[in-house]
């Protein structure tokens, strides 16, 4: 039988309208389905216990489940835990487990995988370890139920176990958790909402979360951490996209429908588009930081911190780092954040007002300082960092030191900053960073606080005053306890120093107009988002 | 030639010996610890310093470099200090975009670059030869970046006919593979399609001054004839080593270009390994990209048999 042109044809076009009338309407289902989304940065790995990036957090959250969850009001609230009771003391709390929960490997979550993993956890966390400290034993009590006993009460307790500031107490299979929690775990199971198909994962390119059909979401409304992890889409891709441009643009076309960290030079170029909304992603925001190096001439001396804190303006801070739309930063004389219950301006008078010029130049001189050289180090490839320390290079020049602006990347600085070495053989004198604004809203999580000496955070500041705070802190029963230690804690911090606040400021989200439940958060929250 | 291909392999051995000491050396003397950025912003001096003896980075040079290339010696790259994943298993995933990549960027600049040059050295000193020489300095002169922002501008997001970002492998079908790579191809080419018309119109020039040329026109042959058949494949020489040449500057284009079009390539699993001092992964990279290069030279060393027969090895 034979076909000429015209059947061919026709045929052709038939089996193609075949093949592709229904495709729509399926296509379209399962698009809404997935979800593609831009994060901040990268993902190296998923083990939130050995790797602290805020983007291994985020996709943790993900795959893994915690015993309590923190909500948008910063409680913890019961998350695979069913509930829990403590001994009158305070000294003895008993947690029970959920019922449903489920491990991505079909196994169900027993009391043995959550002591594992909270030892792991406690290896490598701050409260973690504080907690370590206080601990008399950590047990299991049955398949559903352990047990923590204390040497004295650890009223943030639930706090520890509820924190999304790295190190998390993510729960993993007790054969994973056992593992050195100094290395990185072989294996990436947690009983979270989505699994992680590994077997997709391209570093650098590409990670993929699967909803995982076993799971079974609290009752409660979910808020941020806590109650129901209602997933509404099937797969989310995440696609890392390394130039801002090229988001902007993928975005903007409709190749991804969320971006979690547009960079501020192209929020007017997106809000221009009637298909996208940008809104802050986080009312909790980050916070600017200077630090000093307190083992060495001459910012060993809180007269040279104190000099240098007289002539720091907010202001010129953040306007380096966020531009020209001032609705992104508020100034903050304070170590705690905006608007959160801790935040207080006790002691903070040095930050605020007219700059005192003269005072600071007097004050270093009577300090000692002679024109030794100050070594900044500076990564320029990140653009936060390298807009303050172009305000702080031109801030100490004016003051009348000799800056030695040590331009290098992050990786770098990253290294350097370990060094104790003395500035003239490898060490340094300032570096700049930032901190997430949740965790500065409690001084537990505030690394750049701690001071500690050498088992500080880099700078290694010593202030017995501050430890002894921070200890009082831990201990304090209730928010108006937890206040009072504020306000005595900012006060002393704005005294000594350990670091100079230089600013609040915030960070817009992207996303596509056909998708709806996006929040707040200092995280992307995925459970709730839905795509049109 | 057999023993020539022989004595040329093997003495890619020493080559790849030194390739691997200096950048073992020099990645042992830069900046950076992976340490470090693993610990994160929370880590304490005492953490980072378990974490570094846990990856082994403390132990001395020597031990460390003996303990690579005895591993090398038996086919194993090591493994990525941040994603826990084999060397050779990231770059099997990163192979095939960049090798895309730079096929048809190859394919591309010597279909358009070889025509561009005959044509400008047949019309010398014309309005022909004119434009093709401006078009081959702005080639040169605009970077590999801006040519990518403006075809994705204009092209993906004005004209909606290609995707701005990403990659699709060959395997899920030859025109989504094609549609993320060719504007990729277009701005990695640029740099190389104005290098190849140059040099193939200065060959062009000097062989079409030869008598056989002329003898050839005499002859009666037909323009196209003389230039593509006889004067061409005798200026092929020049030609074929710049292309071999131009492999490396492929390379460092493609680390841009697959940035700007996030392209999971080679080129970009560099750049992430040396920002985050992935030393394993960057030790691997390196030596692939070298051993590329080696084999390219080697190729186009027998490629020169090719096209001037009086060439023997």
């Amino acid at each position: 039988m034979g076909m000429n042109r015209r059947d061919f044809l026709t045929l052709a076009a038939g089996a193609g309208a075949v093949a592709t009338l229904p495709a729509p309407a399926i296509a379209k289902e399962s698009e809404t389905r997935v979800l593609r989304f831009v994060p901040q940065a990268n993902l190296p790995n998923l083990d939130p216990v050995w790797g602290t990036q805020y983007v291994v957090r985020n996709a943790s959250l993900l795959v893994y489940d915690t015993l309590f969850g923190l909500s948008s009001n910063l409680e913890p609230k019961p998350q695979m835990c069913a509930g829990y009771e403590t001994s009158a003391d305070g000294r003895v709390w008993t947690f029970r487990l959920r019922d449903g929960l489920y491990f991505h490997d079909k196994e169900p979550v027993r009391s043995v995988d959550v002591v594992a993993s909270l030892k792991r956890w406690m290896a490598r966390d701050a409260m973690g370890q504080v907690l370590k400290d206080r601990l008399d034993a950590l047990e299991v009590v049955n398949d559903k139920q352990f047990r923590v006993q204390l040497q004295k009460p650890f009223p943030k307790l639930l706090l520890a176990l509820a924190k999304p500031m790295p190190n998390i107490a993510v729960v993993m299979p007790e054969r994973i958790a056992n593992s050195d929690p100094f290395k990185q775990v072989a294996e990436y199971i947690g009983s979270g909402p989505m699994r992680f198909r590994r077997d997709e994962w391209v570093p650098g390119s590409r990670a993929v979360f699967e909803r995982f059909s076993d799971y079974v979401p609290r009752e409660e409304t979910g808020d941020w951490l806590a109650g129901g992890k209602r997933m509404e889409l099937d797969r989310i891709e995440w696609q890392v996209i390394p130039d801002a441009a090229t988001a902007a643009a993928a975005l903007q076309s409709g190749e991804v429908d969320w971006w979690e960290t547009p960079i501020a030079d192209l929020v007017p170029l997106l809000r221009a588009n009637g298909k996208l909304r940008v809104e802050i992603a986080d009312n909790l925001g980050n916070i600017g930081i200077l630090r000093f190096n307190h083992l060495y001439p001459p910012f060993n001396d809180v007269r040279v911190r104190r000099a240098v804190a007289m002539v720091v303006s907010q202001d010129d801070y953040m306007h380096a780092v966020v531009g020209s739309d001032d609705a992104l930063w508020r100034p903050m004389p304070s170590i705690f954040t905006p608007g959160t219950p801790l935040y207080t301006e006790a002691g903070g008078e040095i930050l605020k007002g007219p700059r005192h010029w003269e005072e600071a130049k007097r004050l270093l001189a009577e300090a000692g300082y002679n024109g030794e050289k100050i070594v900044m180090l500076v990564a320029t490839d990140i653009g936060i960092t390298k807009g303050q320390s172009d305000v702080t290079a031109d801030l100490l020049k004016r003051l009348g030191m000799n800056v030695d602006y040590v331009a290098t990347d992050w990786g770098t600085v990253g290294a350097r900053r370990a060094k104790q070495d003395p500035p003239s053989a490898g060490g340094w004198h300032i570096f700049h960073t930032w901190l997430a604004g949740l965790d500065c809203t409690t001084p537990a999580t505030n690394i750049a606080l701690r001071a500690n000496g050498r088992k500080a955070w880099f700078g290694w500041p010593s202030s017995e005053l501050i430890q002894t705070l921070i200890g009082q802190w831990y201990d304090a029963p209730d928010l108006a306890a937890e206040r009072w230690v504020a306000a005595d804690l900012n006060k002393a911090a704005m005294d000594f120093l350990p670091y100079i606040p230089t600013g609040f400021f915030l960070a817009y989200q992207a996303w596509r107009n056909n998708v709806s439940g996006i929040v707040k958060a200092p995280f992307p929250v995925f459970w709730g988002v839905r795509k049109q | 030639m057999l023993g020539y291909v022989f004595r040329r392999i093997v003495t890619t051995i020493p080559v790849m010996a030194v390739v691997a000491l200096l950048v073992f050396s020099l990645l042992y003397i830069a900046p950076g610890d992976p340490a470090a950025v693993i610990a994160g912003d929370q880590a304490s001096p005492e953490q980072i310093a378990h974490i570094r003896a846990s990856l082994g980075l403390d132990r001395p040079f020597l031990v460390r470099f003996v303990d690579w290339v005895w591993r090398i010696l038996q086919g194993d790259l090591g493994t990525s200090i941040f994603t826990n994943l084999p060397v050779s298993h990231m770059i099997a995933q990163r192979i095939e975009p960049t090798l895309s990549l730079m096929v048809l960027t190859l394919l591309l600049s010597v279909v358009i670059a070889i025509p561009m040059g005959v044509m400008a050295a047949a019309k010398q000193g014309t309005w022909i030869d004119r434009v093709i020489m401006v078009l081959a300095v702005l080639g040169f002169s605009t970077p590999v970046f801006v040519i990518g922002y403006v075809l994705a501008y204009v092209f993906a997001l004005q004209l909606s006919w290609l995707p701005v970002q990403g990659y699709t492998p060959l395997a899920d079908g030859f025109w989504p593979f094609l549609q993320n790579l060719i504007l990729p191809a277009f701005t990695l080419g640029g740099i190389y399609i104005a290098l190849i018309a140059r040099i193939t119109r200065t060959s062009m020039l000097e062989v079409l001054s030869q008598d056989y040329v002329r003898t050839a026109r005499a002859k009666g042959l037909g323009f196209g004839t003389v230039l593509f058949v006889h004067a061409l494949k005798n200026a092929a020489v020049p030609i074929t080593t710049v292309i071999g040449l131009g492999v490396a500057l492929l390379i460092g284009g493609a680390v841009v270009t697959e940035s700007v079009f996030a392209i999971p390539g080679l080129g970009r699993l560099t750049v992430d390994a040396i920002l985050r001092r992935d030393y394993p992964v960057i030790q691997g990279v390196v030596l692939l990209f070298s051993f590329a290069y080696v084999l390219v030279n080697l190729i186009v060393d027998l490629l020169y048999t090719v096209f001037d027969p009086r060439i023997r090895y």
